[in-house]
């Protein structure tokens, strides 16, 4: 008999699903979804690297290529690199549709300004 | 009516009736079960050796990778573990944000059983209301942690995330609406013909059985006997905070039925208890990178009953011996004796009886080398 009720109830109220993809998805403030560098407060110090559970972070430290090697497709998004991260150059978007058909795409490369490098080799 | 000879009726490990492979050989006497052979590892996949290669830090997020609906119970087990191991004392605030998530993992995960067992029983109307009210869980659980199923709340010696006053009043706001919610539920299971005659009666394990085939969780205590983790070897908070261990005499299918849809119940009064009694002060201190050379046990009460982890540490950052026992690997016993003397229909309604999660249990592979 309560289901009746509960049926009844249903109708008058608005879906409980969402449409999505035609309709955006519900994003909480806080969910953890695609790390993103700074790369003017990165100070390439390993850290990221080092707390990285799954291996998707690597560091390059010299050369022109100097910088990150961020691999979204080992990615686990638990953001132990932006706890990790002593200068908070790691945010944590909320940005969590990140499938692709292409393996190249997954990986992306964060390089550090020239100027900025220069400048750390000085101090 | 017996037929005089028996036939071996092969089940999985690619079956419609099962959620993962497992393999299960049946011996039936016309409709009847006579002999059940159960065959598991085919979801192995070496969590044990892989804690090896990783750091202390590291392993959290393989322990939370095992089961995917108890990621909570066993990343609770494995930091407690670990912190037997150091040992580090917890921030009494981390210890009450970890109970209150382990209770919401608790509700999501019984009202998921309930969920599947109406669905198991051809009552799809309750099974889509019940799943209604889980993805609200699901939402409050993201909203707390960052996500819904891996939820990297835990850490060790403390929590990542703190709740928020608005938080605490969400999750209570919740909890009342979804605690009538669950009555009405139970309302319509003890009364709809379809779903009791699904279930009453069917998949009996009588206590002895229960006791002497080490059976846990809401499959024991469906059979009449009072054991529970949360209170008969307190861990987090559960010592400071009055709840009942839920217990049902019938011993069959419906019980389990009742005995998780009453610790949902059960669950919302600790969540209320612990939102209204939450210490203030800091939620995680720093551990230590490497391990003295120790041995600890962690207990938790997941929501399928006891799991157990045990690490042996030998004063590097990794540990030297890993081991997970979960509760589906006490309960698979228990479900093999329930299934003798069963009708063949209705041994998918037992064998998720016991809420099983195979690929969680999985943790040998038997090769036989003269085959």
């Amino acid at each position: 008999m309560s289901l009746f009720r509960e049926a009844a109830r249903q109708i008058l109220r608005k879906p409980a699903t969402v449409k999505y993809p035609f309709e955006p998805g519900i994003v909480p403030p806080g969910l953890r979804g695609r790390p993103v560098w700074d790369m003017e407060k990165c100070i390439l110090c390993v850290l990221c690297q080092n707390a990285c559970p799954t291996a998707a972070i690597k560091m390059i430290p010299k050369g022109p290529d100097a910088g990150i090697e961020y691999h979204l497709d080992r990615c686990i998004f638990c953001a132990e690199c932006a706890d990790a991260c002593p200068r908070k150059a790691i945010t944590i978007t909320t940005n969590f549709e990140l499938a692709d058909t292409s393996r190249s795409t997954m990986v992306q490369h964060y390089k550090k300004p020239q100027q900025a490098q220069t400048q750390a080799a000085k101090t | 009516m017996s037929y005089g000879s028996t036939i071996k009726v092969p089940f999985g490990p690619q079956h419609p009736a099962l959620k993962e492979p497992e393999y299960f050989l049946f011996e039936v006497d016309g409709d009847i079960v006579v002999k059940v052979t159960p065959r598991i590892g085919y979801v192995h996949r070496g969590v044990e050796k892989a804690f090896e290669q990783e750091t202390y830090l590291h392993n959290l997020y393989l322990a939370e990778r095992i089961c995917g609906i108890c990621s909570h119970a066993h990343t609770t087990c494995y930091t407690q573990t670990v912190e037997g191991l150091i040992p580090l004392e917890v921030p009494p605030r981390a210890v009450y944000i970890r109970l209150i998530m382990a209770e919401l993992e608790r509700l999501h995960s019984h009202s998921l059983w309930v969920g599947i067992a109406a669905h198991e029983a051809g009552f799809d109307t309750l099974f889509m209301y019940l799943w209604r009210d889980r993805e609200m869980i699901m939402d409050l659980m993201e909203e707390i942690s960052g996500n819904r199923v891996t939820h990297a709340i835990n850490t060790i010696g403390g929590v990542r995330r703190d709740i928020t006053s608005e938080q605490a009043n969400k999750i209570k706001k919740f909890m009342d609406k979804f605690e009538a919610n669950v009555k009405e539920y139970m309302k319509v299971l003890e009364t709809e013909q379809t779903f009791l005659k699904r279930t009453k009666g069917v998949g009996i394990l009588k206590p002895r059985d229960a006791i002497s085939l080490c059976a846990v969780g809401p499959t024991l205590r469906a059979s009449g006997i009072k054991s529970d983790v949360r209170a008969d070897d307190p861990y987090l908070a559960y010592g400071e905070i009055p709840f009942n261990v839920i217990t049902h005499d019938g011993c069959d299918v419906y019980a389990r039925t009742i005995v998780r849809c009453e610790e949902m119940i059960e669950s919302a009064n600790i969540i209320r208890y612990a939102l209204d009694h939450l210490p203030e002060g800091k939620i995680k201190v720093p551990p230590p990178r490497t391990i003295a050379p120790n041995e600890s046990v962690g207990r938790v009460e997941a929501p399928r009953g006891e799991l157990i982890h045990y690490a042996r540490s030998n004063g590097t950052a990794k540990p030297e011996r890993y081991k997970v026992r979960a509760p589906t690997l006490g309960n698979l016993a228990s479900v093999c004796q329930t299934l003798i003397g069963a009708h063949v229909a209705d041994i998918p309604m037992i064998l998720a009886g016991i809420d099983p999660c195979f690929s969680c249990m999985d943790r040998v592979v038997i090769i036989n080398k003269d085959a």
